[in-house]
């Protein structure tokens, strides 16, 4: 702890100039937005691997008809967890990394605004993740009740562990606000001079408006926990309709949360794609400005098509046909969103690197996505797809090949600026073609079966499911293996590799490529000019 | 550092790592406790776990805090690091509106639709003559739908006695703390403590008060935490308010010993003003509560 400088003469000068600091302690205690990013990455790559270790849980027990491998009790913590991991510890901290490393590099600033908070939005993490895994191993087991935690399986129904997964909800909550303030902090204050609101790049723009929804949606979360944890504990009746409370009203509240924390999970995608299409189209991006209107109308109706997800839990008429066309409104900006990005790549000189071949992939799958959602969204159709795997294929194709494949094309597009090598581009292709493969077969078929009424969350289906599913395992398997290259790629190009320019992509454009390859562990100590 | 050698990129820090420790134990105590009463175990040693959370919190603020102020007192922060100190403290209330407008949204929903629903109106017909066919809808809700599981209040609080002095008493804290927000600029120090310390006891006035109604309401009325949803949501709103007042009675506490040891100037008193940001904030959330929790 010697190395902890609190006191106020700290040689500021010196302080300056310095690299980082040697050894453990330079990660915990840590105030460079660089560490705390990578810290992120490397928290969210884990959890990515947790997360998808119970998925292949879930995919084994699946391959066939009848019960083989887990118990139902089991199979419904892993379908659980593997959600609340996934979405909490690995799409979310993997953003908020890539926003803590790629922000202040483009809009110029030294580093983001709070830097000691940054390490604590940081540090909360891995505590949380200890305290919401840790469940599993409690007596009663880990939360059954599905990512969703509707009430009364979590309040009434719910194992004793679900304090736990509440208070682990709570941890993670108030590490999202506080690395919210942060991102919103730096953008609108940090700006190199002459970096107008409009000349921002997108995924700063996207992350601004992400960071938004966080700050207005995770304490919607909390109210509702912490609802839950009074009808567990004190006796009260918020979700129980014998005290004149409403378990219907659990839901428009997680929902009134949870429909904008799918659009935190892709917008700082739609912000990456948007850098790296133009740079290998080597074209500018098409209609920056309606981009940024696009971005912000969806964030708007994300806070008025909530029950959209309830449509057969028994609301008003007048309710559901409100959400149904609220919720098609959203096809308008998305669809402007889509249209700019394939007008970027007409008539472009177009290569296909890694970034550029998972971009390309989010831009077609993630449409195939929307289109599911579209589906979803006819309330009287929704009565017969609710709650069946079309639900599960639609939500999975706009995060795998949506928010995932984003950050994999992020990691690759930037990985040269972060460690100063060049990736394995072949490794890479491989990656993706495996990935692309895998998460094609893992998904599509679930549409088939969704339709003909396979339920989710049920560890048995019926035999005729049969086929549909072994291709779905298969599938799985093929993409969860696959990740290891990734991570050997990671691997692989930290320890060497070709030596990377400043900019080693022709067409890229922004502030992040005008400093050196690796980047100094300090950019932008002075700001930089922005014509 | 930037912007002409002037932002302040702060060394590294103890705190972060501190205050998640303390965080994770606090959350940990207070979960075993929990845990533990509803479990019915007698010799439950969990607020141990709890109570070193709290220490480490309590320690952790305190460090943090003091080195901020000495940042600040020794003139590293510009103009930039004072914005951004105004964009935090603004969107972090509005993170706390955001948590009242789901436990207001609570109230309304229950109020305007569960309760008329559960009583038979719109689609709930069928829900009212299967479970409940008994049960009318009213407000504040005295009979429950299962009043032998949740019984009812017997009374609910008289608006017009403790909320109304209450209501009286936090308008006047932050009238008093806006003359003493007005005495700092004008740099009357005399003033200023008088005035601080004047809101000071008007906020624990109403943190007495709100104590007594609790006490009578749990005694008298019969109105508790399990007296269905019209206790549950009394409860919800005011606890979570009182909670919040609380919190802001202790930063006023604090900027008003940084006054007597001589801190803030007259143009530049950041950590002041984001205290009495949250404390108006607190005051508006009453208004809200006085009028939907117990006047109409």
């Amino acid at each position: 702890m010697s190395t902890v400088t609190d006191s106020v003469d700290t040689d500021v000068k010196a302080h300056e100039d310095h690299g980082p600091a040697k050894g453990l302690m330079r990660w915990v205690l840590t105030t460079n937005h660089k560490d705390i990013g990578s810290m992120y990455l490397w928290f969210s790559f884990a959890m990515f691997l947790t997360g998808g270790a119970m998925a292949m849980i879930i995919r084994a027990e699946l391959f066939q008809p009848g019960l083989q491998i887990v118990e139902p009790a089991f199979f419904n913590q892993m379908t659980t967890m593997h959600g609340l991991i996934m979405v909490f510890g690995a799409v979310m901290p993997a953003f908020v990394g890539l926003a803590n490393w790629m922000i202040p590099m483009m809009i110029g600033a030294p580093d983001m605004a709070m830097p000691r908070m940054n390490n604590w939005s940081f540090w909360i993490l891995p505590f949380a993740a200890v305290m919401l895994i840790s469940t599993l191993f409690m007596e009663g087991g880990g939360p059954n009740f599905g990512w969703t935690f509707y009430a009364p399986l979590s309040t009434d129904y719910g194992p004793p562990s679900t304090t736990f997964f509440i208070f682990a909800i709570h941890m993670l909550g108030i590490s999202s606000i506080m690395g919210a303030i942060n991102i919103i902090a730096t953008i609108l204050n940090l700006r190199a001079p002459g970096m107008t609101m409009m000349k921002m790049p997108l995924f700063v723009w996207t992350w601004l408006i992400t960071a938004y929804l966080l700050i207005a949606v995770m304490p919607v979360l909390a109210g509702a926990v912490t609802m839950m944890l009074m009808d567990i504990h004190f006796g009260t009746s918020f979700f129980n309709a014998g005290g004149g409370g409403d378990p219907v009203l659990f839901q428009h509240i997680f929902w009134f949360f949870g429909h904008p924390e799918v659009y935190i999970m892709i917008l700082p995608s739609f912000g990456i794609v948007s850098a790296i299409i133009p740079a290998f189209a080597r074209k500018h991006l098409f209609g920056y400005t309606s981009m940024v209107y696009a971005t912000a109308s969806i964030a708007f109706l994300s806070f008025i098509v909530w029950a959209h997800h309830m449509f057969t839990v028994g609301i008003p008429l007048i309710g559901e046909l409100f959400f149904m066309y609220a919720t098609m409104l959203i096809a308008v900006p998305t669809g402007v969103k889509v249209f700019n990005w394939v007008t970027t790549m007409f008539r472009g000189s177009m290569t296909f690197e890694a970034p550029m071949l998972f971009s390309t992939a989010f831009v077609v799958l993630f449409t195939i996505g929307g289109f599911s959602g579209l589906m979803l969204s006819i309330a009287p159709a929704d009565f017969q797809y609710h709650d069946t795997y079309f639900v599960v294929a639609h939500f999975h194709y706009v995060l795998v090949p949506g928010a995932i494949f984003a950050i994999f094309a992020a990691t690759y597009y930037w990985l040269p600026k972060w460690t100063g090598h060049m990736y394995d581009e072949t490794l890479a292709k491989v990656h993706f073609w495996m990935s692309f493969i895998g998460m094609n077969l893992t998904f599509f078929p679930m549409h088939f079966v969704g339709l003909a009424g396979m339920p989710r969350r049920i560890p048995d289906y019926a035999l005729q499911f049969a086929n549909f599913n072994e291709i779905s395992s298969i599938g799985g398997f093929l993409f969860g293996t696959t990740q290891f290259l990734f991570l050997f790629i990671i691997i692989k190009c930290i320890r060497g590799g070709e030596k990377a320019a400043a900019k080693p992509w022709e067409g890229a454009e922004g502030l992040e490529w005008s400093v050196p390859s690796p980047a100094p562990y300090h950019t932008f100590t002075t700001p930089p000019d922005v014509k | 550092m930037a912007s002409e050698g002037s932002y302040y990129v702060p060394a590294q820090s103890k705190w972060p790592i501190i205050a998640s420790i303390g965080l994770f134990l606090t959350l940990l105590g207070a979960g075993m406790m929990m845990n533990d009463m509803s479990a019915g175990v007698k010799d439950s040693s969990a607020h141990y776990v709890f109570y070193a959370g709290g220490l480490l919190m309590a320690w952790m603020l305190f460090g943090w805090f003091s080195n901020v102020i000495h940042e600040s007192r020794s003139g590293l922060y510009s103009a930039q690091m004072d914005r951004t100190f105004r964009w935090s403290m603004f969107w972090f209330i509005f993170s706390e509106v955001m948590f009242f407008f789901a436990l207001f949204g609570t109230l309304f929903y229950v109020r305007v639709l569960a309760v008329p629903w559960l009583a038979g109106e719109g689609d709930g017909a069928m829900t009212h003559e299967l479970l409940w066919p008994e049960f009318a809808a009213q407000w504040p809700l005295m009979v429950n739908p299962d009043n032998d599981l949740f019984v009812g209040a017997a009374n609910v609080v008289d608006p017009f006695h403790l909320p109304l002095l209450n209501t009286l008493l936090l308008v006047a804290s932050s009238i008093t703390l806006t003359l003493a927000h007005h005495a700092l600029r004008a740099n009357h120090r005399k003033k200023i403590k008088l005035w601080l310390a004047a809101t000071l006891v008007l906020g624990a006035a109403f943190l007495f008060f709100q104590a007594e109604e609790y006490i009578e309401a749990y005694h008298e009325l019969g109105l508790t935490l399990s007296a269905g949803i019209y206790g549950s949501t009394f409860f919800l709103l005011t606890g979570f308010h009182g909670a919040h007042v609380t919190l802001g009675a202790i930063m006023l506490a604090i900027m008003l010993v940084r006054v007597h040891k001589g801190h803030f100037e007259s143009d530049n008193h950041f950590g002041f003003e984001a205290a009495s940001w949250y404390w108006h904030f607190v005051d508006v959330v009453w208004i809200g509560l006085f009028i939907f929790v117990y006047l109409v």
